[in-house]
C-alpha cells in the first residue's frame, strides 16, 4: 500500500529575488530542512520537516522567508480536522503515544479573556503610578492567626512570630523549569532576571547546577517525585522548597528524560548516572494521603530549621479545592494550583489536552474554600498555567491568588515561538534542548535582559491597572472580586468564579 | 550607523561560547565594505563583491571568528616592503593601502593568526579587518545576533550600540 506520510504542517517559502545564498538558514536549522545546492546555485527547503519554530525566519539577513500554516488540507470536515487526522497517521505509522511539548492549544475556554476589569470614575478618584507610590511588593508563605503586642514602659513591641516568607517586589515568578527540560543557559537567563528584578525563579525537578549556585538565594528548590538532585545542601542552598505532586500540562502522569539528554552535567546535577533514563514516577511513593504529604512538609522544614517557607505545587483537577485545604492543613506555605493551559517540555498529547481544569475556576475555587474554612491566610496561593500578560496577572490575584507562575510567557520571551516540539531537544532558539551546538545560542546575557525587560513592562502595566482602579497596593486587590465582571459567562460559570456579570453595579 | 569616522583605539573581542557559527558576521562584512553597501546588491548586483575580513573556523559544536587583532607589534608591518601596510596614529589601527601593495604576500606569510587573505585576480592583498573604521560600530559586531562579537575600548571595557 501507499504509506500515508505524516501530514505537512508548514510551507517554507523563500523569495529567491532576495535570498543572497548566504546559507544562513541551512546552517541554523537543526531539523535540516534547507540545503543548497552548489550545481545550480539554489536554496531548497524540504517543508515536511519544518517544524514552524520561525527561527532562519528571524536569521534571514535579507528577510527571504516566510514560513506559512499547511497549503496541504484535507477535505473540510467539521469532525476530522488536520490535527486528528495527522496524529492517527503518526500512531499507524509508529504505534506509540503522540508526544508534545508546552501547553495545551486546544480552544478551552479562557476565562480571563471573559473578564473585564473595573476602573474609577467620578465616584472615586483613580491614582497615576507615575506620581504616586504604588506597591506590588508580594510575601509569599504562611500568616500569623492574630498580631499579638505588648507594651512595655509605654513603648508597644510587635511580639508575634511571623513565619518564614519570600519578597516579591512584583506577584510574578517564573516557574519550575528543570536544567534538563531547558538548557543552562536557558535557567541562568530566568535565574539572574529573578535576581536582578527582585523575584524568584525555579529549579523544577532538575537540581541546582553548580553555575546556578550565584542565584541561589532566589531560587524554590524542588523536590519531586523522582527526587533528583535533592540532598541537604540542594535544600540549604534555596530561598524556599516546593514539593511538587501534579503538573498542569499533565496531571497524575510522571515525567521522562531520556538518557541521551543526560549528560555529564546533568547527571552531576540530578545525581545520577549519566545516560542513563531520568524517570519521574507519577506518584511520590511516600505519598498517599494528606497525612504522608505532612511527613514530607516537615521533614523537610525540619532539615531546614523551619527557616524557609515549605510549599506544594499541584495541577488543577475536580478536586482541586478539597486537596488544596488538605494541603493548607498538612502545614504548606503556600499552594501552587497549575491549570490546564500549564506547559511542559514533553507530555502525551491525549493527557495534555484532555485532563484538569482551566486555573481561573480552580483560583476561585481554591481561594473560596479555603476563605470559608477560615484558613486562607495559612497559606499564600500562586496561580499557574496560561498566564499571557499582565491583565491575566491582574485578574488571577483579583480571583484569589497572592501571585502568579509564568513559564510559557518567559520562554516567549527567550526567543521560543510555541513550535511543541521541545521534546526532540532540537530546540533551534536553545532552550529545550542540551545539544551544545544549539545551546550556545541563547546567550544569557541576552536572556536575562530580556526575561527582566518582561517583568518590568508587566509591572508597570499592573500598576497602571491598579491605578486605574484607585487601588495603590496589590495587597488590596487580592480576592477583590468586586473589581472583575465577566462578559459573555453563564450564570453557573459567574458563581464558580465570584463574580457578578457585566452591567451588574455593586 | 552614521558614517562617522572612529578616531580612538577599540578592539574586538570574540566570545566562542556565544558563537552560534551563522556565519552573519561575513555577510554584513561584505556589505559593509561593498560599493553600494546594500545587501542585495552587494550580492546579486553587477558590482564586485569584497571579500569579508573575516576568518570563521567551526568544529563541532565550536565555532568562532576571527578578524585581524590589530597587534601591537604586528608583524606584518615589518614584513611589508612597500609600506602599504600601515599604523593608522589615532586609533592605532593597522590598514592598508591597496595601491602601494605589490601584492608580495609576504605579510600572510608572516601573520601569526593567518587573518590577511590574498587577491588571486589582482595578486593583491585582498582583504584584512579594518575595523570598520569609517562606521560608528563595526558592522560584524552590530549584526551578531547573540552578542558573541564584541566591541570594547582602550581600557577594555564594553561599548555597547546606544
Amino acid at each position: 500500500m501507499a504509506i500515508p506520510k505524516k501530514l505537512r504542517e508548514f510551507d517554507v517559502v523563500r523569495d529567491d529575488e532576495k535570498c543572497i545564498r548566504c546559507e544562513v538558514c541551512c546552517r541554523m536549522c537543526a531539523n535540516d530542512v534547507h540545503s543548497y545546492d552548489a550545481e545550480t546555485d539554489k536554496v531548497s527547503a524540504d517543508s515536511a520537516k519544518c517544524v514552524g519554530c520561525h527561527f532562519c525566519e528571524d536569521v534571514c539577513p535579507t528577510e527571504a522567508l516566510v514560513i506559512k500554516r499547511n497549503k496541504s488540507q484535507i477535505k473540510r470536515n467539521a469532525n476530522w480536522k488536520n490535527d486528528a487526522l495527522g496524529n492517527i497517521i503518526k500512531q499507524a505509522n509508529t504505534g506509540g503515544v503522540v508526544l508534545i511539548g508546552m501547553g495545551n492549544d486546544r480552544p478551552i475556554r479562557d476565562y480571563f479573556g471573559h473578564i473585564v476589569l473595573n476602573a474609577s470614575q467620578v465616584t472615586n478618584p483613580s491614582i497615576d503610578p507615575l506620581r504616586e507610590p504604588m506597591e506590588l511588593k508580594t510575601f509569599i508563605g504562611s500568616k500569623p492567626d492574630r498580631i499579638e503586642l505588648v507594651e512595655k514602659k509605654s513603648k508597644i513591641k510587635n511580639t508575634t512570630e511571623i513565619p518564614p516568607q519570600l519578597e516579591l517586589e512584583t506577584p510574578v515568578l517564573f516557574t519550575a523549569m528543570s536544567f534538563g527540560s531547558i538548557s543552562l543557559n536557558a535557567c541562568k537567563s530566568l535565574a539572574k532576571a529573578a535576581c536582578d528584578f527582585g523575584t524568584y525563579w525555579n529549579t523544577g525537578e532538575g537540581g541546582l547546577h553548580k553555575d546556578l549556585y550565584p542565584y541561589a538565594h532566589r531560587c524554590i528548590v524542588q523536590v519531586a517525585s523522582g527526587r533528583f538532585g535533592v540532598d541537604r545542601e540542594y535544600l540549604k542552598k534555596g530561598a524556599a522548597i516546593e514539593i511538587k505532586i501534579g503538573q498542569g500540562a499533565k496531571p497524575g502522569i510522571g515525567g521522562h528524560l531520556p538518557g541521551e539528554k543526560v549528560s555529564a552535567e546533568i547527571s552531576s546535577t540530578r545525581m545520577i548516572p549519566e545516560g542513563t533514563d531520568a524517570l519521574s514516577p507519577a506518584p511520590h511513593h511516600d505519598i498517599y494521603s494528606i497525612e504522608d504529604l505532612r511527613q514530607l512538609i516537615f521533614a523537610l522544614k525540619e532539615a531546614t530549621d523551619y527557616k524557609k517557607p515549605v510549599g506544594v505545587k499541584i495541577a488543577a483537577v475536580h478536586n482541586v479545592a478539597p486537596i488544596a485545604s488538605g494541603i493548607v492543613r498538612a502545614g504548606a506555605d503556600f499552594v501552587v494550583i497549575d491549570g490546564i493551559r500549564g506547559g511542559t517540555g514533553a507530555a502525551p498529547q491525549i493527557i495534555r489536552d484532555n485532563v484538569g481544569i482551566p486555573i481561573e475556576l480552580a483560583v476561585a475555587a481554591v481561594d473560596q474554600r479555603l476563605r470559608e474554612e477560615g484558613i486562607r491566610h495559612r497559606a499564600s496561593l500562586i496561580a499557574a498555567g496560561g498566564i499571557k500578560s499582565s491583565g491575566d496577572v491582574v485578574k488571577a490575584v483579583a480571583l484569589g491568588a497572592d501571585a502568579v507562575y509564568i513559564g510559557t510567557a518567559a520562554l516567549v520571551a527567550l526567543g521560543c515561538h510555541l513550535c511543541q516540539r521541545c521534546y526532540t531537544g532540537k530546540c533551534n532558539w536553545g532552550i529545550a534542548t542540551q545539544d551544545p551546538y544549539l545551546t550556545k545560542r541563547l546567550n544569557p546575557e541576552i536572556g536575562a535582559k530580556r526575561a527582566y525587560n518582561l517583568l518590568r513592562g508587566w509591572s508597570l502595566e499592573i500598576k497602571e491597572m491598579l491605578g486605574g482602579m484607585g487601588i495603590n497596593a496589590i495587597e488590596s486587590l487580592r480576592g477583590n472580586k468586586e473589581q472583575l465582571r465577566g462578559v459573555g459567562l453563564h450564570e453557573k460559570e459567574l458563581e464558580l468564579l465570584g463574580i457578578k456579570h457585566a452591567g451588574e453595579a455593586w | 550607523m552614521g558614517d562617522k569616522k572612529i578616531n580612538k583605539p577599540r578592539r574586538i573581542i570574540i566570545r566562542e561560547e556565544y558563537c552560534m557559527g551563522c556565519r552573519l558576521c561575513e555577510v554584513w562584512c561584505i556589505v559593509a565594505h561593498s560599493k553600494s553597501k546594500d545587501i542585495i546588491k552587494a550580492y546579486k548586483g553587477q558590482e564586485p563583491r569584497p571579500v569579508s575580513g573575516i576568518y570563521f573556523e567551526e568544529r563541532g559544536a565550536i565555532s568562532f571568528t576571527l578578524q585581524c587583532r590589530h597587534c601591537e607589534d604586528a608583524p606584518c608591518l615589518e614584513a611589508c616592503l612597500t609600506g602599504a601596510m600601515y599604523r593608522d596614529k589615532k586609533t592605532g589601527m593597522v590598514l592598508h593601502n591597496k595601491d602601494k601593495c605589490v601584492g608580495c604576500w609576504m605579510c600572510i606569510m608572516a601573520c601569526p593568526y593567518g587573518v590577511i587573505k590574498p587577491d588571486f585576480k589582482e595578486k593583491k592583498v585582498a582583504s584584512k579587518c579594518d575595523l570598520c573604521i569609517e562606521r560608528e560600530f563595526p558592522a560584524c559586531v552590530e549584526h551578531c545576533p547573540n552578542e558573541a562579537i564584541i566591541l570594547v575600548n582602550k581600557k577594555g571595557e564594553r561599548i555597547d550600540k546606544e
